[in-house]
């Protein structure tokens, strides 16, 4: 019983890494249909920076936890920056083209961003400080829950909270479900879509920074690959919840994450990243909509 | 908002400001490296002044190239000049034979001109090709993204290493086998996926390839693992035993022959009724459906043809390397596979030659810049992308005229 709580907390915090992820590719593809290669790399951009920061604070004798706050608030600023600009040079300009070319654009970007963070950094592994603080009330779960699974599931609940309510309440959030409704429609009542297109960029992006430095300090270790299988597993999170739909994502985050956890605790942790992709295979084919997703008419 | 018509001044704020906003994004990438075990930071500010002097001069490239691009959104059918050129030798059937011949002259006696060494180079710039060719198929003519296609290769490589470990098997009855197991798994993989739309088939075809890898770096009772396969037999020529400069030579040879046979394979096969029914699916699913093309059937056989020639070219780089293990068949390799097609041009056979010979023999002779490949890579798929998505050279379509036969009756 203790061995299963505990893939049950192992589960729900890597299904919520995913979550925040995934959360970025469903709004995107929500908003221009259009899957988001590159968003793993801005996670890895997020993970990267956040060491960076960490590094350079922890050199100058910063205490712990304002470590973390500013390695958190600069890695948001830098991949919602990195967002935003990839959004301009690779998808911008396609906007209206053919439905592949978009998509190698992406493919094309990712790979950039991988060689870029792996030239100017280094293709080993980099240790991580661990900058999440230890709960005091948490040792009296006999080590089931630590304390960075905790601190990981509670940011990202209160993350998908905050977004729901700013998808529903702001004006921001109103545009974007309008823009994602009929593109061309909210032109005509007035809505800036390029604005749009923009900020869900950039927010997309800076709920995968979070995820980036969060996960990055729970494991340790990061380097410039990292982005890639995550991404990878994001992407099949949102498709597992449906595609476009923001509660989608983050309930296919958490089934993935506890199919994941399961499958390796109890049949084989050798073919960990084979379920996730087995489990997307089988998802695609028997129901491409998703848990979630409405089955979409196809339009002649 | 045309950047033509910007005043200079104009035009210098603007680079000046994308110069400053690449500066401050690549600031803790490009300039900081730390080290949180020692303590120790590395400030590296040179590559700030080159950021900024290269963003600088490469803005004024980008709205340059942006405002063409859209001056000559109304004329995009016009050729540019390597086309012309292309075409005008085609026109003319003896420049187009007489090139044709210089080039086969050429390809023929290319491993006794040059050392081992670059008739190596050229034998994987030659299975590039066929893998692109083979790709092409599957991306250029039917438009179906395939970001999986190495795991064909994979199996063909395997087929060929297993096979030859266990039983014995030679090289010639391993390509036709190889070649095989590539239909089968391409069948067992296209059935269910192949209805997918674009973006969700390239996801499946990418989990597949990843798959694939994976279940041959585990499974370490039957693929040895990560260490690999080695001491994978040579291509044999009727019992006759080469020296290892000799074999090179002969697998040169073999791997030209099957370009030249999957050249007319291929060429045979974009005129064929299949090959315009894939054309057809790619322009509009729905209208080519509705008249009377099965969708599943003509996909499936692109899928399965391309991956037939994955098995072959795998078959092939199992015998010229004698060593094979998962780390040759990354997502990478697709990548490539993927750039040389899309760069070349989707979906024309001179494209994808000019593309492989292009993107595998450069960075071979620019060895300087080896470790920027994959960069480069990167960039030019994004580029290509965004001001020539038909690619270097465009796929041409057959025309078909009307010629009128002297005493014909109907018209």
């Amino acid at each position: 019983m203790e061995y299963f709580l505990e893939l049950l907390f192992g589960g729900l915090t890597r299904g919520s890494i995913y979550a925040l992820i995934a959360l970025g590719y469903t709004m995107v593809y929500g908003i221009i249909e259009l899957i988001n290669f590159a968003h793993g790399e801005i996670y890895m951009i997020g993970a990267f920076t956040g060491l960076i920061v960490a590094g350079v604070l922890g050199a100058l004798g910063f205490p712990g936890s304002a470590i973390l706050v500013f390695a958190i608030v600069a890695a948001v600023i830098y991949s919602a920056a990195y967002g935003y600009t990839i959004e301009k040079i690779a998808y911008k300009p396609l906007r209206g083209a053919a439905r592949l070319s978009p998509l190698i654009s992406a493919i094309g970007m990712s790979i950039f961003l991988q060689n870029y963070v792996m030239l100017a950094q280094t293709s080993d592994f980099l240790p991580f400080p661990s900058l999440l603080p230890e709960l005091g009330f948490v040792k009296h779960f006999n080590g089931i829950v630590g304390s960075s699974d905790f601190i990981i599931i509670v940011t990202t609940a209160l993350v998908c909270i905050g977004l729901t309510l700013f998808i529903k309440y702001t004006k921001m959030g109103k545009a974007m479900r309008a823009t994602a409704q009929n593109r061309k429609m909210a032109l005509l009542v007035g809505i800036n879509v390029d604005t749009v297109i923009s900020a869900t960029f950039v927010i997309g992006s800076s709920l995968a920074a979070v995820g980036g430095v969060l996960i990055a300090s729970h494991i340790g270790q990061i380097n410039y690959y990292i982005g890639f299988i995550a991404g990878l597993k994001a992407f099949t999170a949102a498709v597992l919840g449906g595609i476009g739909s923001i509660p989608g994502a983050m309930l296919g985050g958490l089934v993935l994450g506890l199919t994941e956890a399961y499958a390796t605790g109890y049949v084989s942790s050798d073919y960990e990243d084979v379920f996730a992709f087995a489990l997307l295979v089988l998802i695609l084919i028997f129901r491409p909509s998703g848990i979630m997703g409405k089955e979409k008419i196809q339009k002649v | 908002m045309t950047a033509g018509c910007d005043s200079f001044a104009e035009s210098l704020k603007k680079s000046v400001l994308a110069s400053l906003w690449f500066i401050f994004l690549t600031f803790p990438i490009m300039v900081i490296r730390v080290d949180t075990i020692n303590k120790t930071i590395d400030w590296r500010w040179m590559n700030m002044a080159y950021i900024g002097i290269a963003t600088f001069l490469l803005s004024f490239v980008w709205r340059w190239a942006l405002t063409r691009k859209e001056i000559k959104k109304d004329e995009s059918t016009r050729e540019n000049i390597s086309e012309r050129l292309l075409n005008q030798v085609s026109a003319n059937a003896y420049s187009k034979y007489g090139l044709l011949a210089l080039f086969a002259a050429g390809a023929v006696v290319f491993p006794h001109l040059v050392g081992m060494y670059q008739t190596n180079i050229m034998i994987s710039c030659l299975i590039y090709i066929v893998l692109g060719l083979g790709l092409n198929m599957v991306v250029g003519i039917a438009g179906l993204l395939h970001l999986g296609y190495v795991a064909f290769y994979a199996v063909g490589a395997y087929s060929y290493a297993l096979l030859n470990m266990h039983y014995g098997i030679g090289f010639w009855t391993a390509l036709p086998i190889g070649a095989v197991f590539g239909v089968v798994f391409a069948v067992l993989l296209g059935l269910p996926v192949l209805r997918l739309r674009g973006d969700y088939l390239a996801i499946v075809t990418l989990g597949f390839g990843e798959i694939v890898r994976l279940v041959l770096e585990n499974w370490g009772d039957v693929t040895m693992g990560p260490s690999g396969i080695s001491g994978i037999d040579r291509p044999g020529f009727f019992g006759v035993k080469f020296g290892v400069m000799d074999s090179i030579t002969y697998a040169y040879y073999i791997m030209l022959a099957l370009l030249i046979f999957t050249i007319f394979v291929i060429n045979r096969l974009q005129n064929s009724r299949l090959g315009r029914a894939l054309l057809a699916l790619r322009e509009d699913e729905i209208a080519s459906q509705a008249m009377g093309i099965d969708r599943t059937k003509a996909k499936l056989l692109a899928f399965a043809l391309g991956s037939c020639w994955a098995g072959l070219a795998g078959v092939v780089f199992a015998a010229k390397t004698t060593f094979i293990n998962p780390a040759s068949f990354t997502f990478w390799e697709s990548a490539i596979v993927l750039s040389v097609v899309v760069i070349g041009g989707m979906g024309s056979i001179r494209g994808v030659i000019a593309g492989a010979l292009i993107l595998i023999l450069m960075p071979e002779y620019l060895r300087a810049f080896s470790e920027f490949r994959m960069l480069v890579f990167g960039a030019t798929m994004v580029l290509v992308m965004v001001f020539r998505p038909q690619g270097l050279i465009r796929a041409k379509r057959k025309i078909y005229t009307y010629v009128k036969r002297e005493g014909a009756t109907n018209e």
